[in-house]
């Protein structure tokens, strides 16, 4: 039997007064001690079982909600397993932020009616019991059928199919050739492939983007600054502010590094966050790292990434503009008011900044503000009129298996540009569409096989 | 009446590349095997197309070779131009194809068959399988069943073979139909006798069978073509063998070419005015023919947008002018297949030696078998073959060798083999025949491999040798062979791994000329292999210790090392898999015992009885929540039985 940690949401993702996040497995008190601190800063006491402890869940450095933690230790749980719970204050989002913090803190997602089926294997449960889990599992798969039908019914769970079917067609067409060669040529196909997965991998990240967007209406951007030393990072942070001083807050209870200034841009907020705080950024990259860059990078909705326009770009710069790729990023060239030696074509040239947005700026003279107020508000101005179009992506699995759709779907394009041969890709094609049929609930079977016949003369 | 009776270890019914398979394998393991043909001049017949191998196929022939046998030798010792296709694209796709000389191939099997101990050929047709009957309980049911195990054969003349285990190998024989136009004989393949009585002996023994189809193109003069309007397809400058125990150098010969064609509109106007007249439209063909393989007039129906389809025009062998024409099987009536024909470049003034025909024949619903290719109701009932509803030489050959071995097995005493996903393109063809609902004649492809990265056709000894050893069939001599090229890959892979370059101006010269970014610091000659513009080979530049290896030993270090980052990830899915394939289960168990599964499911898994969690997992109709609870279950009655 599998004996990773799962971890769900166990009262229901409803707006109730406490919510309780389970966490079984090997692993669950590694994934506690990574996301828990007392209010005196130490970790959760694991030398007793059956404790119950008060504290608080990070996300990194961010401080998400005040929390029960219950400690069991197997076998004496209801999984048999090393247990535990975490009572929150319910509220949809605050359940799926810490849920997603534990997810992303080495457990995965429980399936439907899996803590009972190791409650079942590890014997906690008698075979009558166990007979009663088995329609709850059943009912459960056929819930979360039905929930994740009725929930994407509509034009999400349609532009799934839709790439499903072409993900399929491009698999079949490679698959056929394979077995076909002389029947049919792949000469130039990877250049081909390349445009036509790249337009699925925007289609995901506006899907995934979808899935972001409440949190990013009821509490700001998530804004990240970075640059090199020198390059102006605290000019912008003090342009930005200065813009409207008056609702310039320290939000309450972070921590003393941690600084999270909000700037409004009409009906967006940002929330511009500096790690290593407001007025000691000069030296970020050296300081806090490129990890913890990398970081601040992931959990970011937004970057800004301030670069010198009157010095050459170095290793540095493409080291943090290798990074950017694949975000949403503006470019801002600081120092125009400078000799300028670095250009917005040269960056583009030097960089690998494809659909980057990039504006010339002056933060010791406040221009080019208007303009990167203007992109920001276009980037989620826009993404959100094509979001009411859509329900939202709001189940946490369906966002996992949009994600591991679209590293495949990178993995692809990743292959491509090493050269190498066609029947690499359709490996990593077949992992997309696996992932994406996990989200509409649809097996794989014979498609490809199928699809080869249907679309494609072949044989003798 | 008096009637022949004679005993044997084991029957064969069939001599097709399933059959030869499966006796020589029985036979070389030491048991007294008896071989039936109708027609001993057709042992090993080709009586479509004239190569073996191509994509899949050749990775087949491989594996078989790997396990000890016979396809790989015996086209080695008769082919007539070879090719490795997909050269240009990874190495889990390339894949060898030879053109036989049809005859040679044919008398070349029956002298091996001849020349080998305890196997004895007879030409007669079987006409009936005699069994017994067993009865049990059915495990914690109330449930009854009877099964029955198999005691020989009868032929037609009423003579009775004992024998402890038969494998039927009846290919396209069993009421075989051949059909163009209003034209139908009631014939085997190329005119030879078909066998009309074992299908009601195998009905009336409670076998499901299935009707099939299938077809073949026109055999033609090759002096009636002008090759000066093809395209010539030579084979390769450098031959490389089938078969692992063949010396390279021993086979390098001249070749004879292939040649490229294509159809037109006026040929698919021709068809489309006289479809009418084919038997496939008319319904006088009720079989299931193929989708991979179409008729040229299915293909004109089927792709109405494509301007022309390639023909192939192959010789069939040294001995005749005949030439096949592959891409252009048919059973139109012969005045319109006379027609289409003409208006192909090149067969202007064609003369047609044999009509295309198409193929309708009894085989048997496949789910009826275990993995091990013995009939789940019939004890000591095995199959193999066209017969099992395959198509191909190659994937006869498989299947006859499988269950030749686990016949022998069984009168041996000896645990069977089953090859699995992971192992062996074998491995998925016949998962596929026993867990897959199966309304075609199945054909091996690249893309139903799920691990295909890990079974290529260039490491198929890596994988099987071993277990042909075991059998018995790989003699100890070519697995320590096996043995001593697996060591010699694992230690140049070390080599490289644990050798460093530096940032010295001929490593750098080197890299600059390959258009390779320069060093910025010490690095292992193995991470310079990975880089996508650089391989093994290129690197002996700069490789100076390098070891003098064969090619089959650094072409797979080369893949090895080049391609580890998607073969570890392989390697993992096969993991995930094994889990659920080594949970076993219970083959006589009722699932409707079972609170909780669903009907269709329990009804399911009674009708196929998988072998394991892995197998039951793989079959339409049980959904992964099936799954669930059938690991629920059996995890409750081993801890309560514990």
């Amino acid at each position: 039997m599998k004996t990773d940690t799962i971890a769900a949401v166990a009262t229901g993702l409803t707006d109730s007064g406490i919510g309780v996040i389970r966490i079984s497995g090997e692993d669950s008190f590694q994934v506690i001690q990574k996301i828990f601190r007392k209010k005196n800063g130490s970790g959760v006491k694991l030398d007793r079982s059956h404790t119950v402890q008060y504290g608080f869940i990070y996300d990194g450095e961010q401080k998400l909600d005040e929390v029960l933690v219950l400690v069991m230790k197997g076998p004496h749980s209801y999984t048999g397993e090393d247990t535990v719970e975490i009572d929150c204050h319910g509220g949809v989002l605050m359940m799926r932020r810490i849920l997603e913090t534990v997810l992303h803190s080495g457990a995965r997602a429980a399936e439907p009616g899996e803590f009972t089926k190791r409650a079942f294997l590890n014997g906690r449960i008698d075979l009558s019991q166990a007979e009663a889990v088995i329609d709850v599992i059943n009912a459960k798969n056929e819930y979360a059928l039905k929930s994740s039908v009725a929930q994407l019914g509509g034009s999400i769970s349609r532009k799934i199919k839709n790439l499903r079917e072409d993900i399929l067609y491009e698999i079949a067409y490679i698959e056929s050739a394979l077995d076909d060669p002389e029947h049919i040529s792949l000469d130039g196909y990877g250049n081909i492939l390349k445009g036509r997965i790249s337009v699925m991998i925007e289609k995901i990240r506006k899907m995934l983007d979808s899935a972001d967007y409440g949190r990013i209406v009821s509490e700001g951007v998530r804004t990240v600054i970075v640059g090199k030393p020198n390059v102006g990072k605290s000019s912008l942070m003090n342009m930005l502010l200065g813009e409207d001083r008056a609702i310039v807050t320290e939000i309450a209870g972070t921590t003393r590094d941690t600084l999270e200034e909000q700037v409004r841009f009409g009906d967006i907020s940002l929330n511009v966050i500096d790690t290593a705080g407001i007025h000691d950024t000069e030296d970020a990259v050296e300081k806090i790292g490129v990890s913890r860059a990398k970081d601040a990078l992931n959990k970011a909705d937004l970057v800004l990434y301030v670069a010198d326009a009157s010095s050459s770009l170095d290793d540095d710069d493409r080291e943090i503009m290798k990074m950017l790729r694949g975000r949403r990023a503006v470019v801002l060239l600081n120092k125009s008011d400078l000799e300028i030696k670095t250009d917005i074509d040269t960056l583009k040239k030097e960089s690998d900044l494809e659909g980057q947005r990039i504006i010339l700026i002056s933060a010791k003279e406040e221009t080019g503000f208007d303009t990167l107020k203007a992109t920001v508000k276009e980037m989620f101005y826009n993404e959100k009129i094509d979001f009411n179009d859509e329900i939202m992506i709001t189940n946490l699995r369906h966002k996992e298996a949009l994600n591991d759709s679209l590293k495949s779907l990178q993995m692809v394009m990743q292959s491509i540009e090493n050269g190498f041969p066609e029947d690499f890709y359709s490996i990593d094609l077949m992992d997309a569409y696996t992932s994406l049929g996990n989200i509409i609930g649809e097996a794989v079977e014979d498609d490809v096989v199928n699809e080869i016949f249907r679309r494609f003369c072949t044989g003798k | 009446m008096a009637v022949l009776e004679e005993s044997y270890d084991i029957v064969v019914v069939g001599a097709g590349h399933a059959g030869c398979e499966a006796a020589l394998a029985c036979a070389r393991l030491g048991l007294e095997t008896i071989l039936f043909t109708i027609s001993v001049d057709s042992i090993a017949l080709m009586p479509c197309n004239p190569n073996i191998g191509g994509s899949s196929k050749g990775h087949l022939v491989r594996e078989l070779d790997a396990l000890g046998g016979e396809m790989g030798k015996n086209i080695d010792k008769t082919f007539i131009q070879s090719r490795m296709l997909n050269e240009s694209k990874g190495p889990a796709v390339h894949s060898l194809r030879a053109q036989a000389d049809k005859q040679e191939y044919s008398r070349q099997m029956r002298k091996t068959l001849e020349n080998t101990d305890h196997l004895t050929i007879r030409q007669a047709e079987v006409s009936e399988i005699v069994t017994e009957n067993i009865c049990a309980d059915y495990e914690n049911s109330d449930s009854f069943v009877c099964n029955q195990k198999i005691t020989g054969v009868k032929t037609v003349s009423g003579a009775v073979y004992h024998a402890k285990a038969v494998v039927l190998a009846t290919g396209t024989y069993l009421r075989a139909r051949c059909i163009f136009g209003d034209v139908s004989n009631y014939t085997g393949p190329n005119g030879l006798q078909a066998a009309n009585h074992l299908t009601d002996s195998l009905i009336a023994h409670g076998i499901e069978m299935f009707r099939f189809k299938t077809g073949t193109p026109a055999r033609v003069d090759r002096r009636s073509l002008d090759f000066s309007k093809m395209e010539e397809q030579p084979g390769d400058p450098e031959i490389t063998p089938f078969s692992f125990s063949t010396d390279p150098d021993s086979i390098q010969k001249e070749q004879v070419s292939c040649w490229l064609t294509y159809t037109n509109e006026k040929t698919h106007e021709i068809i489309r005015q006289n479809f009418d007249r084919s038997p496939l439209f008319s319904g006088v063909i009720e079989g299931t023919g193929p989708r991979y393989c179409p008729s040229i007039e299915d293909k004109v129906v089927k792709f109405p947008d494509k301007e022309r389809h390639q023909i192939f025009v192959e010789p069939e062998g040294l001995y005749t002018n005949e030439m096949y024409l592959s891409g252009m099987s048919s059973s139109l009536p012969e005045d319109v297949q006379h027609a289409m024909y003409k208006t192909v470049p090149g067969l202007e003034h064609v003369k047609i030696v044999r009509n295309a025909y198409a193929i309708e024949y009894d085989c048997i619903n496949s789910i009826q078998l275990r993995p091990t290719l013995e009939f789940k109701k019939i004890e000591g009932l095995f199959s193999g073959g066209q017969f099992n509803g395959s198509s191909g030489y190659e994937e006869a050959a498989v299947q006859g060798f499988m269950a030749g071995v686990n016949a022998a097995m069984k009168v041996l005493g000896r645990a069977p083999y089953v090859l699995d996903r992971s192992q062996a393109y074998i491995g998925v063809l016949i998962d596929d025949l026993v867990t897959k609902e199966n309304h075609e004649p199945y054909r091996m492809m690249t893309s139903r491999a799920e691990y295909r990265l890990l079974l290529r056709q260039d490491n198929a000894d890596l994988r099987l040798r071993s277990i042909g050893h075991d059998i018995g069939l790989v003699s100890d001599e070519e697995y320590e062979r096996t043995l001593r090229k697996e060591k010699k890959i694992e230690d140049e892979i070390f080599r490289l791994e644990h050798t460093m370059v530096g940032t010295d101006s001929v490593v750098q010269n080197f890299l600059e000329e390959h258009r390779s970014t320069p060093l910025k610091s010490g690095i292992s000659l193995a991470e310079l292999v990975k880089r996508p513009e650089l391989n093994y080979f290129m690197l002996s530049d700069i490789d100076g210790e390098r070891p003098d290896l064969e090619k089959n030993v650094t072409e797979q270090v080369d893949i090895n090392i080049k391609y580890d980052g998607y073969i570890r990830r392989q390697k993992q899915q096969v993991e995930q898999f094994k889990k659920l394939e080594k949970r076993k289960l219970n083959t006589n168990f009722d699932y409707r015992q079972i609170k909780g599964l669903r009907l269709e499911a329990a009804q399911k898994l009674n009708q196929y009885h998988p072998e394991s969690i892995g197998q039951a997992s793989r079959i339409s109709g049980v959904s992964p929540a099936d799954i669930s609870v059938l690991l629920v279950y059996f995890e409750k009655t081993k801890n309560s039985e514990q």
